[in-house]
């Protein structure tokens, strides 16, 4: 079943065309990646699923199990169990990642917060009573956006460039909580232009100036973005048919 | 009312069973309960409207448990006025907790003037919290002169982030001898019609003196806030800095005046001032876990505020 389908995406920001008549269909309980060079739309995508404000004049649809999304608030789409872990994830003064996890929590029980900490290969001890503040690097901001989803056991989770900020040696810990949220129930978008990740994704789309270009596994994906993508002249500027599209 | 039930409000009323504990607890103009401990000499006064309050240290006392301070009122319309005289002998340390409790407050005014000197290489550290009731009828007038001798330190924080503030205003005026350190935070949450008024001076004039002015403050509704921040600098190697951060939402009203004045080219002073909503990005993250708009605001508030 197809849990969430995006029909005829289109999205316009500052008068310039930014998604363009994008038509996938995700099935539940799998993982995707979004590939794309900078530029091509994959945050705007991100956002606009989410519904963040300035992303929610669309054209064409959004339907998450079965009902459109249009009118949904933020609030709205996390409570049918959407949500989005951000490129750069935002910090908080005072407020500590306790009480941030706590807040995301499916089910508020006292063990989660450690739980979900370990989970993402952070020990408790050290970070439960921290604030989310400056004082945190960009790499330990990202796990503890990753453990906040994790305690959310969201039905559809997007992670924006999830592997930024993430050292090699600690990519396979994120994986493991890719699985775990797999395990969950979980359908897992992945935008990313790293081919670890790409690998962790069963099926994966190319988006090129707003618009997809191709879609496939990475046997298929990977070597088109890049050979095609990396020496692309018109960046962003995708011809209407690029060759290899078997689209 | 009674003063027990009061007390509770502080969270902190078995301290005042403890004998190892230093405490005052006043009621208007009543000694309610004193204990002091070795080394802590209260001498408490009581006047019509209120307390005159002495407190020294002795020089090389070091007291680990905080002393507890507490000015209540059980009343809903009255007048307190205390006077707190400090004296940190040179190498002591001491460190005070005061609740201010006012929660049946329709007509009070609390007026407070505190001197305060810290002697050499020693030690100050004072935490006031407030709790105001909900009807706004508090006033609060608090007048705080400081001197820091030589690497003496001062640590000051004021959190007023429970029931309504009413109007408040607060004016700290502390002067940092040679190497020593100053450093205020000031928490208040303001709603309604509150108006809360900010002032703090901080003058540097030994070497290597440091000084930091924060303020957190939170204004809703149709509160007004005006944080007046003056850093003066006249020594080398004195370094100062201020941070000032107010959220608006609704129709409340911030401003902020930080003045940094430096006579000296070996010393330095920066400031930082943010006014604004709630940041965009932490309200649709929270968001984005299914809190609304609201839950998020207070939860990001509350966080700063902490
Ligand atoms: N509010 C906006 N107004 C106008 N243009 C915008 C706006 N937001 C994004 N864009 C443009 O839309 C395009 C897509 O941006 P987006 O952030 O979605 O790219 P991306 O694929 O996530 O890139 P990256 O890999 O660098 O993160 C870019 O050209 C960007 O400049
Ligand atoms: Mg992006």
């Amino acid at each position: 079943m197809n849990i969430l389908e995006l029909k005829n995406l289109s999205i316009f920001l500052s008068g310039k065309k930014i998604l363009d008549k994008l038509n996938i269909n995700f099935s539940q309980n799998r993982i995707y990646a979004i590939v794309g060079l900078n530029g091509a739309g994959k945050s705007t995508l991100a956002y606009t699923i989410m519904g963040l404000s300035g992303y929610r004049d669309i054209q064409g649809d959004i339907i998450f199990e079965g009902r459109s999304l249009k009118d949904k608030t933020i609030t709205q789409r996390a409570k049918k169990g959407i949500t989005l872990g951000w490129q750069e994830p935002a910090r908080y003064d005072g407020l500590t990642i306790k009480k941030f996890i706590m807040l995301s929590a499916k089910e508020k029980n006292n063990n989660i917060v450690s739980k979900v900490l370990t989970q993402t290969g952070l020990n408790p001890v050290d970070y439960l009573n921290r604030a989310i503040d400056k004082t945190l690097s960009g790499g330990e901001r990202k796990r503890i956006e990753l453990a906040s989803i994790l305690a959310m056991k969201p039905k559809l989770v997007i992670f924006d460039e999830l592997d930024s900020g993430i050292d090699i040696s600690s990519l396979k810990r994120i994986f493991d909580s890719i699985k775990l949220l797999k395990s969950y129930g979980s359908t897992i978008i992945l935008i990313t232009h790293n081919l670890e990740i790409i690998k962790q994704a069963g099926y994966s789309f190319l988006l090129c100036g707003g618009k997809l270009v191709l879609e496939g596994n990475i046997n298929k994906i990977y070597p088109y973005f890049k050979n095609e993508c990396f020496i692309c002249a018109h960046k962003n500027k995708p011809k209407n048919k690029p060759k290899n599209n078997i689209k | 009312m009674r003063f027990d039930e009061l007390l509770k409000l502080s969270k902190e009323e078995p301290i005042l069973k403890n004998k190892n504990i230093a405490h005052l607890a006043i009621n208007l103009n009543k000694i309610v309960s004193e204990n002091s401990v070795p080394g802590l000499l209260l001498d408490v006064k009581e006047m019509k409207n209120g307390v005159n309050i002495k407190m020294t240290v002795s020089k090389d006392v070091k007291i680990k448990e905080p002393i507890h301070l507490c000015f209540g009122l059980t009343h809903e319309q009255a007048l307190q006025k205390i006077n707190l005289n400090i004296l940190v002998s040179k190498n002591a340390k001491i460190c005070v907790i005061a609740h201010c409790l006012f929660p049946q407050a329709i007509k009070v005014k609390h007026i407070m003037k505190a001197r305060i000197r810290i002697k050499e290489n020693a030690t100050y550290v004072y935490k006031e919290k407030h709790f105001h009731g909900v009807q706004g009828g508090v006033k609060v007038d608090a007048k705080t002169i400081v001197k820091l001798d030589k690497r003496a330190i001062y640590k000051n924080t004021f959190v007023l982030i429970e029931g309504s503030v009413g109007k408040l205003n607060l004016d700290y005026n502390v002067t940092g001898k040679e190497e020593s350190v100053a450093e205020l935070m000031t928490k208040v949450s303001g709603s309604g019609k509150d108006i809360i008024k900010v002032r703090e001076v901080n003058n540097l004039i030994g070497e290597k003196a440091r000084g930091v002015l924060s303020s957190k403050i939170a204004v809703c509704d149709d509160a007004k806030a005006e944080v007046y921040n003056v850093m003066k600098a006249t020594a080398p190697y004195a370094v100062g800095h201020i941070d000032c951060q107010e959220i608006i939402q609704d129709n409340g009203e911030a401003t902020s005046i930080p003045i940094v004045k430096v006579n000296n080219s070996k010393a330095r002073i920066t400031h930082e001032t943010a006014i604004g909503s709630v940041d965009q990005k932490q309200l649709e993250t929270l968001m984005a876990r299914g809190l609304n708009r609201n839950e998020a605001t207070k939860a990001i508030i509350a966080g700063l505020m902490s």
